[in-house]
């Protein structure tokens, strides 16, 4: 029988014990009375032969092995007793726990969905991600790289470890059928789905024919692109669409959700059709490489022979592979900042938890004080000192487990809101669920308070002293649990000045940083992505042509200030460094300063409102004919000149890839925060570099142009412009459109948006802590004064005043407020290094931070403890002292 | 003098193990049993017998199944299983070999150890 099956017997076992007994008694009695005895008298001898039968029966339960079982259902039961007698007290501890415990499980189920959920492949543990690797001296700025298209191609090749995929994430504009729209375009190698195990929702992948120049173009859609542009029609199918001038026939359609390097392309399309210059080049590292390590093989053996394969290209293409290197790393969701965001905010929830959790436990605490006569009856009965322990943690686990049953209930409607607030878009946020992680964690959590809060008051059970109890009777003044409410209180303090000096920080950070000049005019300034009509790409007149064409038809608009077209603009993702040089007499890579280079047209000044401080902005005369010209900010001319005056010195920008690299400094600017206002002062690059569209070499014309946006400065609301905008910029084949649109005021502001997220949560983490901390205090306090009440008495008998009561009470109170504020400044201390290290653009922690924060807490807990000051200084003295 | 010894630990359920391998017994018979064979020398707490025929029960040691006595009364008779037969094979093979090593130990002769 296992121990279930007893347990679910136990009322026949209980009979079959009864009846053995009763048969062992009679056959005994029966003997005796063979013998000569009375009746009366065989049955007294036998039962004195056997002993007590209730006390032999319990040892006959407690060999039967499922006592701890029988307990735990008593204890259960009782617990649920004592609850149900004390409504008031189980409600208050309920909510917070669930308030604690729903706030922390919301955490987690973001931290479990976006971190810890395995990729969404099969056998994920198998993927890794290969990256190139520059052992050079700017390795440490570049940081890992992607893979050279040739390079990857000798991969596939040479490896037998490994199973390769190759992605270039690239855009397109598709003309044909439906609305013109630029769309995310994902070129990928054939097989991709298959290393990656994922089956395509319709058609089939590319086949390795397919991948070759001047094959016939074939494309598969991702899902959601397939959903939009063609209403999620299966017969899509074996249709055609056109991709920039080409016409494409659709083979594929991708799975819901997929998603490669945490992004869902509109089209795939095959790698190998890419005619690009730089895919034939190996000094440009544009792939990005996913693999699956064969069956039977180990991501040791994978890395090696990568490592080997790397050393091979090294030896064989001195010039470009020479001093790189291949890497293989497990394939990890791609989350960026995140992470430390959540870790941040799952550490700040687990604050709050843990003053909830002192709350229950100084409740439960001033509980057992006054059930301790009841408790020392039991151990005089014969209760051990572990069965006692016990019976008071189930109480508190009971506690605990509906306490978190009610805040999973709870969670559940709070994970959603909180994705739906997250800044930007939340990685992997359709990972984001409750499920048996979420659920296993959510009963860890409630299981370890329950223990956490019911700890104290179980070992407080009297053990000692059982006769001083039961004889000192309801009087007796609990004068150990004092010292032990006080370290809820002070804990709880400490706790609530950790989550208020970090919301109090966050703040100050956010008001510094929004009130940074960001170097632009971002008021009315309107800035899109703008995709040529692919047609005119082919030729580098034409397409200057046509961007001529698009900055004239947007000037001529109604409110419309002026126009420029601009590469990377401020407050964007995305940039173009180049090393630069005061002289031809150029020192080791490692030693030359970099500058970030913008690529614009002359009326970029006047849109963004960048002052001129030296010199003059483009003009129509800088044209390829002329010297090339640059503008420098005033971080590079400090950092290049100094003192003296750039204009008319040159530089030397050795990467850049014109004929000359020599360019001539016309202008001096102000600096711009590209950055973003939190990021930028601790940028590694700052210095800034302006050189002007018209310039440009042809051979750039093409690949520029791509990454082409244009600002538009204007009188009326720029959101008004959009709709006159995209229509007039439409072009002669109507195929021109306008993408990723933004006002510049929106960039600045989600520039600061991680910081503003934190603040909102931080601040209500705080403002639960204060919550629960001061009801902490008023409930301690409160337990405290009402022990003291006899005590009272007996002063205002004596002829203390009112005011003696109070100041009394109070001074309690500030002792412990005293000593949770001094442990609460030490421990914030420590949590403004944390968050300094975390958070962009954080500062130290100043005094004023602790100077505004800290009295809002002390006040509030001197609120809080006043009421039950007050009411003590109201005892009438005669009942007092008549109580018990 | 009580002329009756206490059973040493451990050597209830080795005698119970024993009694029972004879064949199906009930729980009043093992412990008159136990009197008689040991000729009232060895004395069985009869409250320590239930909660150790519960325990064997509980390891698998003894089956249980209630039959009629000769009597025509109901009662729980005890048998030995198979896992019991292994341990009392053992649990007697070890005691013979500390019984023999104590008596051996008893019988040195005074001073005999040099």
């Amino acid at each position: 029988m296992n121990w279930w099956q007893r347990m679910l017997r136990r009322n026949k076992m209980e009979e079959q014990l009864e009846k053995e007994i009763r048969f062992h008694l009679e056959q005994h009695s029966n003997e005796l009375i063979a013998g000569g005895l009375s009746p009366a008298e065989a049955r007294r001898r036998a039962r004195m032969a056997l002993g007590g039968p209730e006390q032999m029966k319990e040892e006959c339960r407690d060999a039967r092995g499922t006592r701890w079982l029988e307990d735990f259902w008593q204890d259960f039961r009782y617990a649920m007793r004592m609850l149900r007698q004390r409504p008031g007290f189980a409600a208050v501890a309920l909510l917070t726990l669930a308030l604690g415990t729903s706030a922390t499980t919301v955490m987690f189920t973001l931290v479990n969905g976006v971190l810890l959920k395995p990729l969404p492949f099969p056998e994920p543990d198998r993927l890794v991600a290969i990256h190139g690797q520059s052992v050079e001296w700017n390795a440490e700025l570049f940081g890992e790289q992607n893979v050279a298209y040739l390079d990857f191609l000798d991969c596939t090749r040479f490896n037998h470890s490994l199973s390769f995929a190759a992605a270039l994430f690239n855009g397109a504009t598709i003309s044909q059928p439906g609305e013109p729209e630029y769309i995310d375009l994902s070129e990928t190698s054939p097989g991709l789905f298959s290393v990656l195990r994922v089956p395509l929702l319709l058609g089939r992948d590319f086949l390795p024919e397919e991948d070759k120049q001047g094959a016939a173009p074939v494309a598969i859609l991702g899902f959601s692109f397939w959903r939009r542009h063609f209403a999620g029609r299966s017969d899509a199918l074996n249709s055609t669409m056109v991709l920039d001038v080409k016409r494409y026939t659709i083979v594929g359609i991708a799975p819901q959700g997929f998603r490669l390097f945490g992004q869902e392309a509109d089209v795939y399309t095959p790698l190998g059709q890419d005619t690009a210059r730089f895919l034939q080049n190996r000094e440009m590292h544009p792939v990005r490489v996913v693999a699956r390590i064969q069956a039977g093989n180990t991501l040791g053996e994978a890395q090696a022979e990568l490592a080997l394969i790397g050393r091979h290209l090294a030896e064989t293409y001195k010039d470009t592979n020479a001093r790189r290197t291949l890497v293989a790393e497990p394939l990890r969701p791609e989350v960026g900042d995140v992470r430390s965001t959540l870790w941040l905010l799952l550490g700040a929830v687990g604050l709050v938890l843990l003053i909830a959790c002192a709350n229950v436990a100084s409740l439960l605490l001033a509980r057992a004080v006054s059930r301790e006569r009841e408790l020392a009856m039991r151990v005089a009965l014969g209760a051990t000192r572990g069965r006692l322990v016990r019976q008071c943690l189930a109480e508190s686990i009971v506690l605990g487990l509906s306490g978190g049953i009610l805040g999973v209930l709870l969670a559940n409607f709070g994970v959603r809101p909180l994705v739906s607030l997250w800044p930007g878009d939340l990685p992997r946020a359709e990972d984001v669920q409750l499920d048996w992680r979420v659920l296993l964690f959510a009963l860890t959590v409630s299981v370890l308070s329950g223990l956490l809060f019911g700890i104290a008051p179980a070992l407080r059970a009297p053990f000692k002293d059982v006769e001083r109890t039961l004889r000192a009777g309801a009087r007796s003044i609990a004068g150990g649990s004092k010292r032990l409410h006080s370290a809820f209180v002070i804990s709880e303090i400490t706790l609530a000045i950790v989550l208020l000096v970090s919301a109090g920080m966050l703040g100050r950070t956010l008001l510094r940083l929004a009130s940074l000049d960001p170097g632009v005019d971002i008021h009315n300034v309107l800035v899109a992505r703008t995709a040529l009509s692919p047609a005119t790409l082919a030729d580098p007149a034409k397409t200057r042509a046509a961007w001529k064409d698009v900055l004239a038809r947007a000037r001529r608009l109604p409110g419309v200030l002026s126009v420029a077209t601009v590469d990377t603009f401020p407050m964007r993702e995305g940039d173009n460094e180049q090393a630069y040089w005061t002289s031809a007499d150029l020192p080791p890579g490692d030693k030359l300063p970099f500058a970030l280079m913008t690529n614009t047209s002359p009326d970029y000044l006047d849109v963004m409102r960048i002052p001129l401080r030296r010199g003059r902005f483009f003009d129509e005369h800088d044209d390829l004919g002329n010297t090339p010209v640059i503008v420098i900010d005033e971080v590079l001319a400090q950092n290049a000149f100094g003192k003296e005056d750039p204009i008319g010195k040159r530089l030397w920008i050795p990467d850049m890839g014109y004929a000359s690299n020599v360019f001539e400094i016309v202008g001096v600017v102000g600096h711009v925060r590209h950055w973003g206002l939190a990021g930028d002062d601790q940028a590694k690059i700052r210095a800034q570099i302006y050189y002007p569209f018209s310039q440009l070499p042809d051979s750039f014309i093409h690949r520029w142009s791509e990454l082409m946006s244009i600002a538009v400065r204007t009188e009326i609301p720029p959101l008004n412009l959009i709709a006159p905008l995209r229509s007039e910029l439409k072009g002669a084949a109507g195929d021109q459109v306008l993408y990723n649109v933004h006002t510049m005021e929106q960039l600045a502001s989600d520039s600061l948006s991680r910081q503003r997220f934190l603040l909102l949560l931080f601040g209500v983490f705080a403002g639960l802590a204060l919550v629960l901390a001061c009801t902490g205090i008023y409930g301690v306090l409160a337990y405290l004064t009402g022990q003291r009440v006899p005590e009272i008495g007996i002063r205002m008998a004596l002829g203390a005043k009112p005011n003696s009561v109070i100041w009394l009470v109070l001074r309690q109170s500030l002792g412990m407020i005293f000593v949770g504020v001094a442990l609460g400044t030490a421990a914030a201390l420590a949590a403004g290094r944390v968050l300094q290290q975390l958070v962009q653009g954080m500062q130290p922690i100043e005094i004023s931070t602790f100077a505004m924060t800290i009295p809002v807490l002390v006040l509030a807990a001197l609120f809080a403890s006043f009421v039950p000051a007050r009411r003590a200084s109201r005892v009438d003295p005669v009942i007092a002292l008549r109580q018990d | 003098m009580n002329p009756k010894s206490d059973l040493p630990q451990g050597t209830l359920d080795l005698l119970i193990l024993k009694v029972v391998a004879l064949g199906p017994v009930h729980g009043y018979a093992i412990a008159q049993r136990l009197e008689q064979v040991s000729k009232h020398v060895v004395q069985v707490p009869q409250g320590s017998l239930y909660p150790a025929l519960h325990r064997l029960e509980n390891r698998g040691l003894l089956a249980s199944d209630w039959k009629d006595t000769e009597t025509g009364r109901e009662a729980k008779f005890y048998r030995l299983t198979g896992k019991g037969r292994a341990q009392l094979e053992t649990e007697a093979a070890s005691w013979e070999r500390l019984t023999e090593a104590v008596a051996l130990i008893l019988k040195l002769s005074e001073g005999g150890a040099e």
